[in-house]
């Protein structure tokens, strides 16, 4: 909570003082910075704020806080639409393919996803395309068991494109309404491995369409999590972002950039390791959170 | 935009040559690109702000040498201020006198923790221990099978008395590893334990309570290279429960710039110990503080031309 605590003493700062003074505003921009939201981001939103409020002449520093939040709403963009797409087309299942760099918590995500769908009453396949990862296919299957959903896996060190193919494939022939299909963690630099999680998507749409790509990442990031961001968009065209982690100190605030560069809305965060510490993201909460609100 | 910081020092100090001495203005020029890169690399603010003050006293006023330009110069005495942070020279594994050695892993949740139990296996293995890895995370799901197949992957034994998923008391089952190791002779023991966070106080008090039943000669660290800003709060979360005597930095694989490292040496003043950069057993290495500095920096080729200037 160190960050957040920086950051909300220097608003308190802000509040205290009668005049915004330069110190002020750097106490400002810095917390900022520790929320890793970037020098980039940062800089720009302290010049919004400094023009609006030189333009208005505030001197009431009440205003002056509602003003950085309202910045901050806006550079998260609370008009983005953060449903997840599982309705498939034509009778066939939703398609929710899960991706990210090593140990952010996609297997988990999974796990929280599959039971809150269960609890709205829908039915599900899971497929277990980490291959790779000691034990990966047994987490999933674990997961899926407390909930009472099916795991499709297949040998450890096979082809995780055709154990996806079959997820999928089940679910057609069950005719769920729903397949989530879990990747191996990789990172972006690795191009065969990127390569493999592109035939992956590739094969899965012989079957079905895949309706949501999410894209797993870290509250812990730093300024990596854009580079992470824009390989795995290129490969698989992210369409939702799950911010994990979400319960520790860190604030996540790359995802600021993230969403702005791929245009691509965090959708989902993650609040603890058990199944139901998963809640949608809301631009205020999340900005609230930076605040230490 | 320039891209790298040696583009942008090299441009501020396209016109500083000939001159004997770096100005007050030229070395804070320098310094406020650094601060930027400093900062993109994911070094923790405070950390950057008392980085740069101690550089900013070694080069006001310094002398400018006749080998090397200004860029150059400056940069010099940051790569070596980097290097004196990460800990200069590379601290090995302490050995008991009395085996078992115990080695603790402590980190945040998916930081690499029980791949790095199969890395140090292995590697121990290689070099002629005995070492016995302990499923001491009974709490992630399939976190013990995940370490059983570690273990037969490596060839090392693994001691996993509790199926875990919520079962079984991994204080226990750690206490109980030093037992077993005595008895069948193993001279390492290796524990896994749960991620935790370091906000988390009922976690973090039980790996103090399994690091109380193993008495461990290294507690260490793990923390994945891509962590950003958070790296300090979390660092030193973990510094004051559990305590921690080395640090392992996971995930070098990737294109992060792993300031990180250099956060965590200063504000912990605990050396990094190890860097690990793969998912196989084999991908594993001790840390050089060298070559760490030139990737926090990013500016290896620049690096390379001081020492051939210097050389000549
Ligand atoms: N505190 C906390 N821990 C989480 C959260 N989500 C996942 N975790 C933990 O993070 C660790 C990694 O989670 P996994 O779901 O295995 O991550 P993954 O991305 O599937 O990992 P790989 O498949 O190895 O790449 C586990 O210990 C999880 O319990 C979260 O929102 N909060
Ligand atoms: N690329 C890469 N991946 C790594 C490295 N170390 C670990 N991983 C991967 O990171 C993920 C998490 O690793 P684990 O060893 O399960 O991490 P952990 O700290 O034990 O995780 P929890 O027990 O859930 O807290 C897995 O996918 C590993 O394969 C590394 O150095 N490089
Ligand atoms: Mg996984
Ligand atoms: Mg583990």
């Amino acid at each position: 909570a160190g960050s957040n605590n920086a950051l909300a003493s220097a608003l308190l700062g802000l509040l205290a003082r009668d005049r915004i003074d330069e110190s002020t505003w750097d106490d400002v921009e810095e917390t900022l910075i520790t929320s890793d939201l970037g020098v980039g981001p940062t800089t720009e939103l302290m010049g919004n704020l400094r023009r609006e409020l030189s333009i208005d002449g505030v001197q009431d520093p009440a205003v002056a806080r509602a003003k950085l939040r309202a910045e901050l709403i806006k550079l998260v963009d609370p008009t983005l639409d953060r449903g997840l797409r599982i309705t498939g087309a034509d009778g066939q299942p939703g398609v929710v393919m899960v991706v990210g760099v090593n140990g952010t918590g996609k297997t988990t995500t999974i796990g929280k996803i599959a039971r809150l769908l269960v609890a709205e009453g829908r039915t599900l396949v899971l497929g277990a395309a980490d291959t790779f990862r000691a034990a990966a296919a047994d987490q999933l299957a674990t997961w899926g068991s407390r909930v009472g959903v099916q795991t499709v896996r297949g040998p450890e060190g096979g082809d995780p494109a055709s154990v996806a193919f079959d997820a999928v494939a089940q679910g057609v022939a069950q005719g769920v309404d729903v397949v989530l299909v879990d990747t191996a963690g990789r990172l972006h630099t690795k191009t065969g491995l990127m390569d493999e999680l592109g035939k992956i998507k590739r094969v899965i749409e012989k079957k079905a369409p895949v309706t949501e790509v999410l894209l797993v990442i870290d509250a812990t990031t730093g300024q990596n999590g854009l580079i992470q961001a824009r390989i795995f968009s290129d490969v698989v065209a992210v369409t939702g972002i799950v911010l994990t982690k979400l319960d520790g100190s860190a604030k996540g605030g790359i995802v600021v950039q993230v969403q702005r560069e791929l245009g691509v809305p965090v959708k989902l965060i993650g609040l603890g390791e058990g199944a139901d510490d998963l809640a949608p993201f809301t631009a205020e909460g999340f900005v609230d959170g930076l605040l230490g609100a | 935009m320039f891209d790298t910081l040696q583009d942008r020092l090299t441009a501020t100090f396209r016109n500083l040559r000939g001159k004997g001495r770096l100005s007050e203005s030229d070395v804070n020029e320098a310094l406020r690109e650094i601060r930027l890169a400093l900062l993109e690399a994911d070094v923790n603010l405070s950390v950057v702000k008392e980085f740069i003050a101690a550089c900013r006293e070694k080069l006001t006023g310094a002398e400018i040498s006749q080998a090397l330009n200004p860029t150059q110069q400056i940069v010099k005495v940051v790569n070596e201020e980097l290097i004196g942070i990460l800990g200069g020279q590379t601290r090995e594994v302490r050995f008991a006198k009395n085996p078992p050695t115990v080695i603790m892993l402590a980190g945040l949740q998916g930081s690499g923790k029980t791949t790095l139990a199969g890395k140090l296996g292995k590697w121990l293995k290689d070099s002629k221990h005995h070492p016995l890895l302990v499923a001491a995370d009974l709490q992630r799901p399939n976190a013990v099978n995940q370490l059983q197949v570690v273990g037969q992957r490596a060839g090392v034994a693994v001691f996993a008395p509790e199926p875990g998923n919520g079962i079984g008391d991994p204080v226990a089952v750690a206490r109980a590893s030093i037992e077993e190791a005595k008895r069948k002779l193993y001279d390492v023991v290796i524990v896994d334990t749960a991620g935790r966070l370091g906000v988390d106080a009922e976690l973090m008090q039980q790996a103090i309570d399994i690091r109380n039943a193993v008495n461990p000669d290294e507690v260490l660290f793990v923390v994945d290279a891509m962590i950003g800003q958070d790296a300090v709060n979390t660092a030193q979360a973990f510094a004051q429960g559990v305590g921690f005597d080395g640090v392992v930095l996971s995930k070098l694989d990737g294109d992060a710039r792993g300031g990180a490292a250099l956060s965590i040496a200063r504000v912990t003043g605990k050396p990094v110990m190890f860097a690990s950069n793969g998912e196989n057993l084999k991908d594993f290495d001790l840390f050089h503080p060298d070559r760490m500095a030139s990737r926090i920096l990013d500016m290896g080729d620049l690096l390379t031309l001081i020492e051939q200037a210097e050389k000549t």
